[in-house]
């Protein structure tokens, strides 16, 4: 790892003024950025230490909304009471992630920061070839090996996953995320890679990730995360899926859902045709299967990621049935 | 390159050479920073770089070396450490990151008697360990899962004690030594 200067921001203003100097990089949990500074991925020539501003962790949850502090901890907000009980795909997507010693230490903030885990992507030593790292320098994945790789929302320049799980429920059920000057989509702060591979989000230098907001709605306090991996635990999403329901008085039309994908696109994906054919529907295992199907229109797979393809809709119709379980 | 993007585009931008420094592209001098840990309760003062991380710095500077490196990469739990009671991995946090917080490692865990903690009398009973080197990372995250209330059933103990990896695969008996002491911590 190539040293670094270390500046400690104590406000959010001396961190977004540290933040636009030549070469700066926050530091919240650094379980991203500690980790890509040892690959030589990251090279940062300042570091603003931002984990010490204080109140930037609050959690404030109701049955209308959460406001959630960039600082808060993954941990934090995954065992808070009412996370469970009005966002529950919120608190799920959070404690499947990573580890307990990783959650104690990664930020909500920088959660929507964290890279890809694209093997080539964080081995600059023998694999230079890199659009998200080197743009024009040419992709390694495509024509490598691919398994892991994403199958929607990809282009010529870059087939990288989105690896995250947070954001999956975040766009499911429409947050947004504060930048201070400015507040957008969580769904618009993420960008496709398309022929710029090397902007995966909407902010700009000097700008500091201050709070997420959810909306609350019947179909978020009905909600799930259903994560399936290689192994049963401590592992990336093979495919994944954020899923909310309202059903009408009769207790079996659809009134509203919400779906949106992990692990299988370049970035967080929503899956409103899915939502389109259910709605008004009966919540029946022939007719959710169906529309499931829909959510890979356009899916184009490199070889070895194939089973996403035929995964990702088993995954949405098993999350959206077992909901229908619960009262 | 310089740091005055566009709009719309990320605060990480690739130079030339494809890493993303997005700065000039001479490396800052290398300064040092004087920090005073506070560790198993005792203050220590140390002169670092900016980079060193939290286990270099426990391992190499103080000579604290039951915290373990495995994969010094956040994939292991083999430096499991705790900062202000909760369970952290020494090899992603940066030494000058914790400086105010209150670290402890497996050399502050026992009474200073030498009575062992509940925990690692129960790896020691349970024989939850066959080379060893996992096992101090694995007490710190156990002491801490049950604290945090994880450790309600072998399930639960499971999920939770994922992040710590054996390579001899001790689990069956980790699972055990750690039910056995959450239920004399509970009692
Ligand atoms: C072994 C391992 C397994 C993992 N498994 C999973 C998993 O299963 N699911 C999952 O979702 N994630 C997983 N992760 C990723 C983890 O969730 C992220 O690394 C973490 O959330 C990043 O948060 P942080 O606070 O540590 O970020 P940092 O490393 O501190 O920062 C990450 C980036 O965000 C920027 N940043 C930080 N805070 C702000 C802010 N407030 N405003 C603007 N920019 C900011 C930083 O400059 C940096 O570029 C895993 C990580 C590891 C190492
Ligand atoms: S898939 Fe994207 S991140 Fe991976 S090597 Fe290709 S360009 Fe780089
Ligand atoms: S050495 Fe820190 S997790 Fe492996
Ligand atoms: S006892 Fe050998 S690695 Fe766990």
């Amino acid at each position: 790892m190539r040293d670094f200067s270390y500046l400690r921001a104590d406000s959010v203003e001396a961190a977004r003024n540290a933040a636009a100097l030549p070469g700066a990089m926050l530091l919240a949990g650094g379980t991203t950025l500690v980790d890509l500074a040892k690959c030589g991925v990251a090279e940062p020539a300042t570091v603003i230490d931002i984990s010490h501003i204080a109140g930037l962790d609050a959690i404030d949850v109701g049955p209308d909304r959460a406001v959630i502090g960039a600082l808060a901890k993954m941990s934090h907000v995954a065992d808070h009471p009412q996370v469970k009980s009005h966002f529950p795909a919120v608190s799920e997507a959070l404690w499947q992630a990573a580890s307990a010693q990783l959650r104690n230490m990664a930020t909500i903030g920088g959660n929507l920061m964290q890279r890809t885990r694209c093997p080539y992507f964080r081995d600059p030593q023998n694999f230079p070839a890199c659009n998200k790292r080197a743009p024009g320098s040419g992709c390694s994945a495509i024509g490598g090996v691919t398994r892991g790789h994403a199958v929607l929302g990809t282009s010529e320049a870059c087939i990288a996953t989105y690896p995250g799980d947070l954001a999956i429920a975040l766009v499911a059920f429409e947050a947004e995320v504060d930048l201070g000057e400015r507040k957008l989509k969580v769904e618009d702060f993420f960008l496709a890679p398309g022929a710029t591979a090397e902007q995966e989000h909407d902010i700009r230098p000097g700008e500091v990730i201050t709070a997420i907001e959810i909306p609350g709605s019947a179909a978020a306090r009905r909600s799930t995360y259903l994560k399936v991996r290689d192994r049963q635990s401590y592992e990336f999403a093979a495919a994944s899926a954020a899923v909310g329901l309202e059903l009408e008085g009769d207790g079996r039309t659809i009134r509203d859902i919400r779906v949106a994908l992990g692990g299988v696109a370049t970035k967080p994906w929503r899956a409103r045709a899915v939502e389109e054919a259910l709605k008004g529907k009966p919540l029946d295992e022939a007719t959710v299967r169906k529309a499931s199907e829909l959510a890979m229109a356009g899916a184009v797979d490199h070889g070895a990621n194939h089973y996403k393809i035929a995964l990702a809709p088993r995954v949405i119709a098993r999350a959206i049935l077992e909901l229908g379980e619960t009262a | 390159m310089t740091s005055q993007t566009h709009a719309g585009q990320t605060i990480i931008d690739p130079p030339e050479d494809g890493h993303f420094r997005n700065g000039s592209t001479n490396q800052p001098s290398p300064t040092t920073l004087s920090l005073h840990l506070t560790i198993n309760g005792e203050t220590h003062a140390l002169d670092v770089e900016p980079r060193v991380t939290l286990l270099d710095a426990l391992r190499e500077r103080l000579h604290l070396t039951g915290t373990k490196k495995g994969c010094d990469q956040g994939q292991c739990g083999a430096c499991t450490v705790h900062v202000d009671g909760e369970r952290v991995l020494a090899c992603l946090t940066l030494a000058a990151q914790v400086e105010g917080r209150s670290i402890t490692t497996i050399e502050g865990l026992a009474d200073e008697d030498g009575t062992l903690h509940a925990v690692q009398a129960a790896f020691l009973e349970q024989d939850a360990f066959q080379c060893g080197y996992c096992t101090p990372g694995q007490i710190m995250s156990a002491v801490a899962c049950i604290r945090e209330g994880h450790a309600g059933s072998d399930e639960e103990i499971r999920e939770y004690m994922a992040g710590n990896l054996c390579r001899c695969g001790a689990y069956p008996h980790i699972v055990a030594a750690v039910r056995q002491a959450a239920r004399e911590l509970r009692s």
